[in-house]
Parts: C-alpha cells; sequence; structure tokens
C-alpha cells in the first residue's frame, strides 16, 4: 500500500478461515478522512492492476481514490465518510466474477466503479444482476446492452463514432469518400463497424469503397496493414482510416503510420480508442493532425476542467499525468452515485437505482450530462486532432449533448428496442414493435 | 513579363481556392500591404487608436473560427508578396500566431514577445482575449500548398525540388501556371523531371482546366512511365471522369493496369523486406535466449522481461541525455545500446548468482523460479514507472522512409534489420574468436568434461548469462523503436522467442537466424492472404508438425553431452 | 518413485475434500443468522478451487509421474470448458437480450442466420458430456500420437504444447469461429433447469465437484500405482532403457496424456457451471504454467500435493489480490521462486522429509537421467 491516503478497508473475512485470520492480522489499518463521522459508506474499485489492462485501469482506480478523497474532505456522504475498497482483478475475467461477488458478498459496497473492457463487464453483469448491485462503467463502448444495475457513463456509439464519420464526410474533414475500418478483433471494433457500415451506406458510400480489417489483441507488427491501407487509399479518392484497435496495440500501430510517412492530411486516422493516455507513450510529431473522438478532452479550456487537472496533479503529485474519456466519465458517475444517495438519504441498491434516472450533473468540459431512462447519459461530442504535445486540438464539437441509444436503429435486430428502466415499462430491450419485454424482466 | 505572369498565377490560386471570395472584399489585398509596408518603415509613430470595428481585411480571415474561412485567408496572404505575409505564415506553421476574441485582432507570440501582425509593432493584448488561430488538416492543407506555391518561385534549389515533389504527389491545379512558370526557368534537370511529374499529375487531377487529349495523353504516358501509387490515384480519379475523353480515360484505365502488374512485382519485395525486418525482431528478441536456453539449458521465463528492462534503460538514457545534454539526443540510441546491454547483464548476473546457480541440473525447476522472477520484475517496473506506457522517441535519422523502387523502406525497420545482423556478427566471433567462446561451446556439449579438463564452469555460466541477458537487452534497444514500452512489453515476446529458438534447434545461432527468417517471411507471406491472426495460426501449426517431424529442430546440435 | 507421502494418503484426502465440501454446502443452505452459516461467495470460490484442482491432478498425471512437463493443459481445460459452456449457452434459451430462441446473443449480433455445424446437438447434456471429454481427448491422442512417436520430449515438448495452446487461444479469439470471440460464453442461467444462481444449485454443484475431484484422485492413484504405474515411472526416469527391454514407452505416454487431457477437461467442464464464464483467456499459456506451479508447490507426483497445491496458491491469490492489491504480484513471484529453492519437492516433500527423509536412499544416477529428460 504505497499510497497513504488511499481507504483501503479490510474485509470481513472472518468465517474465511484460519488462515484468513491469521492474515488479517497482518493487514494494515484503515485510513479515514478526519471530518466526516458515523459508519463509513464503502464503494467498490473494480479496475486490473496488474497485466495486460493494467496500463489504461489503474489510472482510474487512482481517479476514484482522488474522488473518495475529496468528497471526504467535504464531509462525505450524508455525513459519512467514503471508503474505497480496491481490489486487483488482474487482466482476468474469471477474476472479475469472482471479485465482484466479494464486493457484493463479502465487502457489501455500495456502487461499485469498474471495469474496462466489453468482457469484464459481460463477465460481472450476471454477478451484479443475481446480487442486484449498482456498476459504474466509465468506458465508450459497443451498446447493445441495458442492464438495469449497470450505469453507462461513457459514450454508446452514436455518441462518438457517427458524429466523427460525419466530420470526415464533412469538408472540413476533408470530405472523405473511402474509407478503413480497421480494428481489434473484438466486440466493441465489430459492432461499431457494423453500425458504421449500415452509416455509411445510407451515406452513399458504397461498398467497394469500405475496406474492413481485425487485427488480434497487441498486435505489434503493423507493416502490412499500413502498406494495404496505401494502397487502399491510392483509388483517387480521398480516403480516411476509422480506427477501433484496443489501447495497447495503438502504439505501435501509430509508429509504423508514421514510418512509412502517412500524414494526417494525406489519410486522417480516426480513432475511438486513443486519448491522452495512450498518446503519453508516443512522440506525437509525426502523428500531427490525427483525430479522435471524445467526450472529453484534457485540451479543453473550461474552470472545472482545470479544477479537476489540478486536484488530479496534486493527488498524484505528478505534474505530468495527463486526463482523459473514461477518468470524466468517473466524474461524473461518482458525483451522480453521491447526488442520488443523498437524494434518497440512503445507500439502499433499490432506491439509489430509482433516483439515478432524470439526476443532471455538469460536465468538465461544460454542459450537462443527464441519466436517461435507459442507464446512459447524454454527452457533448468532440473531434480533436492531435498535436505535437501529446495533446487533442478540438476541431469539432457538437452544438449540444447528445443522448445516448442503447440500442442501434442501424443493426437490423435492435432497430426496434429500447430501454426504459422508469416505472411501467421497466424493461432494458422492450420491443416497441412487439409491445413486448424481450429476455428478462426486473419485478 | 514573367513576373506578371505568376503573380496572375497566385491570382488564381486565391479565386480557386477560396470561396470565401465572394463575401471578402477584393481590394484590401492590393491595397493593406502597400499601406502596412508605410507603417512599418516608420517604426517610431505611435500607432493609430484602433477604430471601433475595423475593416475586415485578407488577415481577418485567420481570427475566424471557420476553418474555411481560415484557410481561404491562408490562400489569399499567400498571394501577397510582403515581408507581413511570409511571417504571418511562418508563425502559423509553428504555432505563434494567435487572434483576438474579436474576429480580427492578430499577433505573433514567439520568443520576441507579442507584436501586432498588420503593424509589427510590439503589443501587449490580454491573454484572455486571444487564442491561438484555430488549425486543422484543412488549414494545414492550405498551409502546405500556399508554402509549396512561395516555394516554386521563390525558394532556393532543394526547395523548389521538394516543392515540385510535393506537387507531383498531391497535384493542386491551381499551382499549374506556376509549374509553368517554373518550367520555364529551370535549368536543372532533376528539378525539370520532377516538374514534369507534377504538371501530368495536376492536369489529369479533378479541377483542371480542360487539356486537348493528346495533352492528356502525354500526361498518362509520364504517369505510366512514373509508376507508383501515387500516378495510380491520380490516375484512378482520371479514369473515373466522366467528361473527360474516353481515348485518355481508356489510356489511364491501361496505365493503371500497368502500374498494377509493376506493384504487384514490387510488393513480392516489399512482402519480403516485411518478413526480414519481423525476422529480424524475433532474431534479436531470440538470440539472447538462445545463449541463456540453448547453451544453458536454462528455460528462462524472465527473458523477455530483460527485453523490457532494456527498453526502459533507453527510456532512461533519452531522459537523462535531454537533461544533461539535448544537443545529443540524436545520439541517445548509440548511447543506450552499450547502457542496456551493461545493465541487463548486470541484471543477469544477480540472476545467476543468486537463483539459477541454485537449479542447475533441474531445468524445470528455473522455468519455474525464472517465471516467479519475471512476476517481480513486471511489478517492480509497474511500481516505479507506473503500469502507462512511457515514450521513447526515435531520433530523426531513424524516423520516415525512402523509396526503393516501388518499395517503402521504413529507416526504423532498417535501422533494426542491421542492428540484428551487427549483434549476430559480435555474438558469433565471441562464441568462435575468444576464449569465453571456447569454453562456453566446451561447457555446453560436454559439462563434466569441461570440468575436468579445468574450466572454471560456474564462471563460465555467470558470464553466459551475463551475455545473454545483456543481448536481450539491446533487443530492448530495438524494440522501444516499434512497440509500446510497458511492463507488459517482455510478456508479448516471451513465447515467440522460445518457439524461435526451439525450431531453429537449440544451441545454434544459426539455426536461431534462419528459424527468425522463415517464421518472419512465412507469416508476413500469409498475413495478407489468410489474415493476421489465422496466418499466425497456421504458422503455429506448421512449427509444431515440423518439430513432431525433427523433434530437434531445424539445425540440431550434436555432441555427447547433448543426447540423453 | 517410491510411495511417498502425499500418496499415500490419497483416499484420505479425497475423503477430506469430500467432507469439507459437503460441509462448506450444508453451511451455504443455513440461514444467515445461523454462526454455521457460509456466505455463497465462499461456495463458488471454493466451487472454482476444486476445478482447478482437478486441472492439476491432471498435470501431475503427466508431469509427476510420465516426466511429460506440459505447458499448455489449460488449452485441455478450456476446451472442456467451451463443451460445457455451449450447453449452458443453448440452455439460456429466449432469455438472452435478442430473445432468439435458437442463436446465442453473440451470433445474432453477428447477422448470423443459423447455427454452425459444430454446436449441433449442444442442447443435449449429453452430447455435451460426450464433447467435454471427446474433443480434448481426440485432440491430446492427435498431439500425443505425434509427438510420443517421434521421441519429441524435454523441453522441446513443453514449448510445443505452449505453442499448441496459444494457437488456440488465438483462434478462440477470431469472432468469426463461433465461439463468441474475446467475449467468450457467459450470462448462463440454468443447467438441467435449475437455476445456476440458487444456493442449492450451487450446493449441490460443490459437493458434486467434491465428489469427482475425490474419483479422480482416487482412480488417478489406481492408474499409477499398478503394474502400469511401475512401467509409467520407468518411462520416466529411464526411457531408453525401457525401451531396450521391449515396452513401447510412447504408447505408455499417450494413455497417461489422453487420459490426463480429459480430466483437465473435466475440470474446466466444472469450472464453468460455477464460475459462469469461458473465454479464450483461459488458453492463455500463462494459465498453464501457473498450473505446473500449483503442482510444483504442492509436489510432484503425489496426487495430492497438486490438489493442495492449486487450492493453496489460489486461496492465497484470493486473499492478496484483496488486501495488497498493488504488491501481490511480488508475493505470488516470491512464492514460486522460493518454493523450487527450498522446497524442491513441494509441501508434500516437506511432510515427507519429516516423516523419513533419512530413511530413503535416493539412486543419484536415476536423479540426473530423470531430469535430463523431463
Amino acid at each position: 500500500m504505497t499510497d497513504p491516503t488511499m481507504c483501503v478497508s479490510r474485509r470481513d473475512f472472518a468465517r474465511f478461515s484460519l488462515a484468513a485470520s491469521a492474515a488479517m492480522l497482518v493487514g494494515g489499518k484503515t485510513a479515514r478522512a478526519a471530518a466526516p463521522t458515523g459508519e463509513p459508506i464503502r464503494i467498490g474499485v473494480l479496475h486490473s492492476l496488474s497485466g495486460t489492462m493494467a496500463i489504461s485501469e489503474t489510472t482510474l482506480k487512482d481517479v476514484i481514490l482522488m474522488l473518495v478523497d475529496l468528497q471526504n474532505k467535504k464531509g462525505g456522504v450524508g455525513g459519512r465518510p467514503l471508503e474505497a475498497v480496491v481490489v486487483d482483478p488482474a487482466s482476468n475475467w474469471p477474476l472479475y466474477t469472482e471479485k465482484a461477488r466479494q464486493l457484493l458478498a463479502v465487502d457489501k459496497v455500495a456502487a461499485v466503479f469498474g471495469c474496462w473492457t466489453s468482457v469484464s463487464r459481460k463477465a460481472v453483469l450476471p454477478v451484479f444482476e443475481e446480487l442486484n448491485g449498482i456498476l459504474f462503467y466509465p468506458v465508450q463502448y459497443e451498446g447493445q446492452e441495458c442492464s438495469r444495475n449497470v450505469f453507462y457513463m461513457g459514450a454508446a456509439p452514436n455518441q462518438q463514432a457517427i458524429p466523427a464519420v460525419d466530420y470526415l464526410l464533412g469538408e472540413d474533414g476533408g470530405s472523405a469518400r473511402r474509407f478503413a475500418l480497421i480494428g481489434t478483433d473484438y466486440v466493441y471494433p465489430r459492432t461499431t463497424n457494423q453500425i458504421l457500415q449500415a452509416y455509411l451506406k445510407q451515406k452513399g458510400i458504397a461498398d467497394a469503397d469500405v475496406m474492413v480489417s481485425y487485427m488480434p489483441f497487441g498486435q505489434s507488427d503493423w507493416q502490412t496493414t499500413v502498406s494495404q491501407i496505401k494502397a487502399f487509399g491510392s483509388a483517387g479518392k480521398k480516403t480516411a482510416v476509422i480506427s477501433t484497435i484496443n489501447g495497447d496495440a495503438n502504439v505501435p500501430f501509430y509508429k509504423e503510420l508514421g514510418a512509412q510517412g502517412i500524414a494526417a492530411t494525406d489519410i486522417p486516422v480516426m480513432a475511438f480508442s486513443v486519448g491522452e493516455e495512450e498518446l503519453a507513450g508516443m512522440d506525437t510529431k509525426p502523428l500531427v493532425g490525427q483525430l479522435a473522438a471524445w467526450n472529453y478532452f484534457e485540451s479543453i479550456d473550461t474552470p472545472a476542467n482545470k479544477a479537476f487537472i489540478n486536484a488530479w496533479h496534486t493527488f498524484t503529485k505528478s505534474p505530468k499525468r495527463v486526463t482523459n474519456d473514461p477518468m470524466e466519465a468517473h466524474y461524473i458517475g461518482f458525483n451522480l452515485w453521491v447526488q442520488a444517495v443523498e437524494k434518497t438519504g440512503t445507500t439502499d441498491h433499490d432506491k439509489v437505482i430509482a433516483a439515478m434516472v432524470g439526476l443532471k450533473q455538469p460536465n468538465l468540459t461544460g454542459g450537462i450530462a443527464e441519466v436517461l431512462p435507459n442507464h446512459h447519459i447524454t454527452k457533448p461530442v468532440y473531434i480533436g486532432e492531435i498535436q505535437d504535445d501529446g495533446q487533442f486540438n478540438v476541431v469539432w464539437q457538437t452544438p449540444q449533448e447528445i443522448p445516448a441509444q442503447a440500442w442501434s436503429p442501424y443493426v437490423p435486430e435492435t432497430r426496434n428496442l429500447t430501454g426504459d428502466w422508469r416505472a411501467p415499462i421497466s424493461c432494458g430491450n422492450y420491443d416497441t414493435a412487439k409491445k413486448a419485454c424481450l429476455g428478462t424482466r426486473h419485478a | 513579363m514573367r513576373d506578371i505572369r505568376w503573380r496572375l498565377a497566385l491570382a488564381t490560386i486565391i479565386l480557386t481556392a477560396s470561396g470565401y471570395m465572394a463575401v471578402s472584399p477584393v481590394q484590401a489585398q492590393t491595397d493593406t500591404p502597400s499601406a502596412i509596408q508605410r507603417q512599418a518603415d516608420q517604426p517610431a509613430a505611435p500607432a493609430p487608436v484602433v477604430a471601433v470595428t475595423p475593416a475586415p481585411d485578407a488577415y481577418s480571415g485567420l481570427a475566424s473560427t471557420h476553418f474555411d474561412v481560415i484557410a481561404a485567408s491562408i490562400a489569399q496572404i499567400g498571394s501577397q508578396e510582403t515581408p507581413q505575409a511570409h511571417d504571418t505564415l511562418k508563425a502559423l506553421a509553428s504555432h505563434h500566431l494567435f487572434a483576438g476574441n474579436d474576429g480580427h485582432a492578430l499577433y505573433i507570440h514567439d520568443g520576441d514577445g507579442w507584436r501586432d501582425v498588420r503593424t509589427g509593432i510590439p503589443a501587449s493584448p490580454d491573454p484572455n482575449q486571444v487564442h491561438p488561430v484555430r488549425v486543422n488538416n484543412r488549414v494545414r492543407l492550405a498551409l502546405a500548398e500556399v508554402q509549396a506555391g512561395q516555394a516554386l518561385v521563390t525558394g532556393t534549389p532543394a526547395q523548389r525540388l521538394a516543392a515540385a515533389s510535393r506537387l507531383a504527389e498531391h497535384p493542386d491545379p491551381a499551382l499549374l501556371l506556376l509549374v509553368d512558370h517554373a518550367l520555364d526557368t529551370s535549368h536543372d534537370a532533376a528539378l525539370d523531371a520532377t516538374l514534369k511529374r507534377a504538371k501530368a499529375a495536376i492536369i489529369l487531377s479533378p479541377g483542371a482546366p480542360v487539356s486537348n487529349p493528346a495533352t492528356l495523353l502525354a500526361a498518362v504516358a509520364s504517369l505510366r512511365a512514373q509508376g507508383g501509387l501515387t500516378s495510380r490515384a491520380v490516375l484512378a480519379g482520371f479514369a473515373g471522369n466522366e467528361t473527360a475523353p474516353t481515348q485518355a480515360r481508356d489510356a489511364a484505365r491501361h496505365a493503371m493496369a500497368s502500374i498494377d502488374r509493376r506493384e504487384k512485382i514490387w510488393a513480392l519485395g516489399q512482402q519480403a523486406f516485411y518478413g526480414l525486418s519481423l525476422g529480424s525482431v524475433l532474431l534479436l528478441v531470440a538470440m539472447g535466449l538462445a545463449i541463456t536456453f540453448g547453451v544453458m539449458g536454462v528455460i528462462n521465463m524472465a527473458h523477455g522481461e530483460l527485453v523490457m528492462l532494456g527498453a526502459y534503460t533507453t527510456y532512461l538514457v533519452q531522459k537523462g541525455v535531454l537533461a544533461v545534454a539535448p544537443g545529443l539526443s540524436g545520439f541517445t540510441l548509440v548511447l543506450a545500446a552499450p547502457a542496456a546491454f551493461v545493465v541487463c547483464s548486470a541484471i543477469g548476473v544477480l540472476i545467476e548468482r543468486s537463483l539459477i546457480r541454485f537449479l542447475y541440473g533441474r531445468p524445470l525447476e528455473t522455468l519455474l523460479a525464472t517465471w516467479g522472477l519475471s512476476l517481480i520484475i513486471q511489478q517492480a517496473v509497474r511500481s516505479v514507472f507506473g503500469s502507462t506506457n512511457v515514450a521513447v522517441s526515435t531520433p530523426g535519422w531513424l524516423s520516415g522512409a525512402f523509396q526503393l523502387g516501388g518499395m517503402t523502406i521504413t529507416m526504423n525497420r532498417l535501422a533494426i534489420m542491421l542492428f540484428a545482423a551487427a549483434v549476430m556478427v559480435a555474438l558469433m566471433l565471441v562464441l568462435r574468436r575468444t576464449a569465453l567462446g571456447l569454453e562456453m561451446r566446451a561447457v555446453t556439449q560436454n559439462r563434466r568434461m569441461a570440468t575436468l579438463m579445468g574450466i572454471r564452469t560456474a564462471r563460465v555460466d555467470a558470464l553466459t548469462f551475463a551475455l545473454g541477458s545483456g543481448v536481450a537487452g539491446l533487443a530492448g534497444v530495438a524494440v522501444s523503436q516499434i512497440d509500446n514500452v510497458s511492463p507488459n512489453l517482455g510478456q508479448g515476446y516471451i513465447i515467440d522467442s522460445f518457439l524461435v529458438v526451439v525450431f531453429g534447434g537449440v544451441g545454434n545461432l544459426w539455426g536461431t537466424l534462419a528459424a527468425a527468417m522463415t517464421l518472419g517471411i512465412g507469416g508476413k507471406t500469409l498475413e495478407p492472404l489468410l489474415g493476421a491472426v489465422s496466418g499466425k495460426i497456421l504458422l503455429l501449426v506448421l512449427v509444431i508438425v515440423f518439430i513432431q517431424r525433427c523433434p530437434r529442430g531445424m539445425f540440431p546440435l550434436r555432441g555427447r553431452g547433448i543426447e540423453s | 518413485m517410491t510411495a511417498g507421502f502425499g500418496f499415500r494418503n490419497v483416499p484420505r484426502i479425497a475423503c477430506m475434500v469430500v467432507i469439507v465440501a459437503g460441509f462448506l454446502s450444508l453451511g451455504s443452505l443455513l440461514p444467515d443468522s445461523n454462526p454455521l452459516s457460509v456466505s455463497p461467495f465462499i461456495v463458488t470460490l471454493v466451487g472454482k478451487y476444486l476445478a482447478y484442482a482437478m486441472l492439476a491432478v491432471a498435470v501431475d498425471l503427466v508431469w509427476g509421474f510420465a516426466g511429460i512437463l506440459t505447458l499448455g493443459h489449460a488449452a485441455f481445460f478450456a476446451l472442456g470448458g467451451y463443451a460445457m459452456g455451449m450447453y449452458l449457452t443453448r440452455e439460456i434459451g429466449t432469455r438472452g437480450v435478442y430473445g432468439n430462441p435458437d442463436l446465442p446473443d453473440f451470433m445474432v449480433f453477428l447477422s448470423w442466420k443459423s447455427l454452425p455445424w459444430y454446436w449441433w446437438g449442444s442442447n443435449h447434456i449429453l452430447m455435451a458430456i460426450v464433447l467435454v471429454f471427446l474433443v480434448p481427448g481426440i485432440l491430446a491422442g492427435l498431439f500425443g500420437w505425434l509427438a510420443f512417436r517421434s521421441r519429441v520430449s524435454g523441453v522441446y515438448l513443453s514449448i510445443v504444447t505452449q505453442a499448441l495452446t496459444y494457437a488456440l487461444m488465438l483462434a478462440f479469439f477470431q469472432n468469426g469461429l463461433g465461439f463468441g470471440g474475446n467475449n467468450g460464453l457467459t450470462d448462463f442461467k440454468d443447467i438441467l433447469g435449475f437455476d445456476l444462481h440458487s444456493q442449492t444449485t450451487r450446493a449441490t454443484m460443490l459437493v458434486f465437484s467434491a465428489l469427482l475431484l475425490a474419483g479422480t484422485m482416487i482412480g488417478a492413484r489406481w492408474l499409477v500405482s499398478g503394474r502400469f504405474g511401475r512401467l509409467l515411472i520407468a518411462v520416466r526416469d529411464a526411457e531408453s532403457r525401457t525401451r531396450f527391454l521391449g515396452y513401447r514407452p510412447e504408447q505408455v505416454k499417450l494413455l497417461v496424456w489422453v487420459v490426463s487431457a480429459m480430466i483437465a477437461a473435466l475440470g474446466g467442464a466444472l469450472y464453468v457451471i460455477q464460475v459462469g464464464i469461458i473465454n479464450p483467456g483461459e488458453f492463455a499459456p500463462a494459465n498453464s504454467i501457473e498450473s505446473v506451479i500449483w503442482v510444483a508447490v504442492g509436489g510432484r507426483g503425489t496426487i495430492c500435493g497438486a490438489v493442495i497445491g492449486a487450492v493453496l496458491v489460489n486461496f492465497g491469490k484470493t486473499l492478496l489480490t484483496a488486501w495488497l492489491p498493488e504488491a501481490w504480484l511480488y508475493g505470488l513471484g516470491l512464492l514460486f521462486i522460493l518454493t523450487t529453492l527450498f522446497l524442491p519437492e513441494g509441501l508434500m516433500g516437506l511432510g515427507h522429509q519429516v516423516m523419513r527423509r533419512r530413511a530413503e536412499v535416493t539412486p543419484e544416477v536415476t536423479q540426473t537421467e530423470g531430469d535430463a529428460e523431463s
């Protein structure tokens, strides 16, 4: 436990075994902020601190610890201090299941902030539904899901992908007429590309002008793909790449792009998973002008964002740590949860879930995030160009916040689906044509 | 006469490049520069009191928030032959140009402080009332176009050549007259050829003035002879242009087919290059293992972590050089290589002395112990450097690529190939030409006999492990140039390295080389045919089957000690 | 291999496993207020450990008794898991998010129109059970037949098994393969009509797993203790000599190898039922290496050691990932290093040492030769 500000409780493993109790004696003490009194409210932090996903998720754990710290300095929630329970699911999806169960059943946390990959969310979903927990999920994702027990704080495809394509099709984006959709082979790129292909068709782009290619996780040799993109771009039409490449494969991809001399003015690359954190590991000079679509950028100059960045630098004791979109999503989610608990005066899961819909929280970059009946939120969309200092320069933004669509209208099977967890419907996948709830419905 | 002609050309740029022209006052363009000139001549004179609503001029477009307006303004400014215009565009290119929030004021903010763009006199704007001039790809493109146009007319010979090649790749019909003018005045064969290429591309690109069929055919023939993907792109665009003469379009289609045929042949060479470069990376990461595992029989699962530590050493050296002697930053890799070797060798000795030496004769236990060690090293690096990537930059001389016929040779990959070859040669020399190498080979072939001959096997073991670890560190330096530098770096290479060593034949460097290249070229050949994943799976299956046929790899090492 | 401390006690430990599991199951059915009540969290956790223990027994069988160091046994474990996962996926029926009665959600989302042929019959539990044993069995048979016939051994074999599981992992990551890609199979609802999330089902599954594990332990002991067992040890310690004596070592090895793969697959099937998710991550070579480490910690070639090692290491992992989320890898790493350095024969060896270390004579030559080949 390197960080003294962390309030990690020792869990009640009393019934576990002798070994457990022995180890408990070795465990540390609980650090608490002085101001609030009363029994602490526990919240769970379910982010990988080791393994392949540690690279992205460690920061999110730190953000929650910072938010807890700040909240406790403000007097906690309803006079009670907050206590973060941190566990390490080690980038292992079954371990996510185990840890989720532990947080809910053993630690009895009021809410869990966690997960990054879709598979980790899918792995813990049955646990949250069985034990009626609350999960705040901070990452943009493929949509096509709407659970009563999950609050989706990241963007749905219509809050990221569609506006990004609109920008590329427009004059400011270079009027692209040919698209290479490059992604890692998992469910987020597959769904996003499926939606984009339908959307591009609707916009009059022929099938021959769309190239789709999937690469394995952690792909580190992009020579062939980049040269394929180059060849694809030599058909006499303005070409753009839409990248859904996952986290750590991005660095070698961009390094190869730079090495093969593909400039953003020739073939722009629009990425959905590349943020400030990923750029921090790269020399961005050859990448100037490459694009990313997010709902937050660190470079957006608002007082709230400035304060957040300052707090982050103070908390991490490093002025170099960057902030990114999923961090803001946690900020929004955390504050929404605090609001809900203060409004209902309890941490009771059913009451908090019911109170969430309709709550509003100002974004760090301006505008308001409102919790929708489908447990997603409204978000502004920004498109940024990579600058040589590793930050993004916002070149386009939506005039107002866009409400999330959990189910995509561009996927035939889900065209009629909608999620509404308010009283009469109370269903995550409600078929508006059949007027029926598919799957299970919460009583 | 000549002068008039290119001024005319520049005027054409404005007319074609800006839809904004329709609404912007044209007269400002001729009046303002001279006015600015007069003011600039009298710097002592106090600045005139700012009018309530300043009249918009060519520059005010830059203060707009709309990219189309900014781009148009750049085109307009580019046509002005004044130092102000030049400075302004230069400042824009280097992020030093700021605009007032009133949509009119413009300042340059650089090492000399703030000064007004229009008057050139120092200013002190309220920092809250200005913003950097907005830039996006569209603006950058307009800027590059204008700068290419300017370079073509007024640049040094090298700049003119660069501008001409840029034009050949990004044909811009607005610059046709400029190209003609440059062709008239060119006295340089290389420039001439490039300009002709550029002209051919421009004639065929959309929006070019209508040419007669003979000119078009000549242009098509020129591009066909030129070949390459950019020529193909222009031809494809022309072939799809339905207003062009059919004959020329047919010729373009034929030219495309011809280029495609040539590209296909070049693509083979390109693939071979990709394969060799992938093979070199595999060779580099596997060579260290070929020593520790192949020669000593230690299944070092922490090998990947040693590669990772090499990459982190590169990061530290780079950071150190930047802090101490920024002038040397281009040479950090040259310094990082020996540093990584030394650091990793030292760690290697430490590992050998504290852990592995207790496990000789129990090779499978070393697997377990080093696996534990790899977890510890990973977590230690995570604790010290954080779990996110660290940035290792690529020096200028290693970035970019050059064309070799129809092939793109990327500098970093080429360097890695040469580096791998150098390390291979050095290792060979150590093994074949030094006393240590002799002892090492003796110990490999028959440990008991070597001991009896008076070789201090313990010392040889430590040095061998140090050598293998040091080579892993060198691989880390190379890998830092193409991959993430993160605590997970090693995990991505460990399986491949073991496979290379086993496939090649344990204890045989030539086998390692052959295996790395086979896997590299095989992988890169299968990738376009089957896709990256299926290609890799097929390759793995082939290796598995191969090892079933030849259980000791491609080049089994013969020796008494080896046969059990 | 003489009958060691752990080996002799197989029946005793097997009984203990069943008793503890039964005790925990009953405890979990008691109301919360009862002092003997056991949290359902513990039940799922122990269920998972037992599935891992099954994998450890499989690894011990080939490594401890046949001298084949496998770095790819997780592949069989995962294949068994997928076979069971297919059945559980079909059991979801119309309760998936798209409500499609025939196709699993991930196929609907990939716009597939019908089930691929290899999903045929997966809605029957019998078919699932057949597949659990058949698929890994055939794969192991094929692989082993090729490998042992051409006398691939030692480190070569280890690396090749690793390549095998790695290739399978890459294959299963592909969405096009029809097993859910990276997400794998999850969100199961029922097994044989019983709600997977109910306490009774969980408790029953735990007892069932314990019984199967106990049976496997005793079966494994029986397999390696008779005449066949002696032959196996002979092959492990001096393969060439055994061959010269007229035996066919490759056949002996192949049999153990296939049986071991099937045991691993059974572990995988139990794992999926109790953990509720199977995905390509289970094929990761790191998982295979970990399973070898469980055996090493417990004690190689003792069967009981494998079970105890698997349970202890995973129990430690559960505790440490919760208590020291940022430092637990240090602990795990150190455990492996210290075990190999100071407990070459694992915890069972420690027990053995305490019992009667001095009485035993270990022939030096056999030791060396065995190591050169293993």
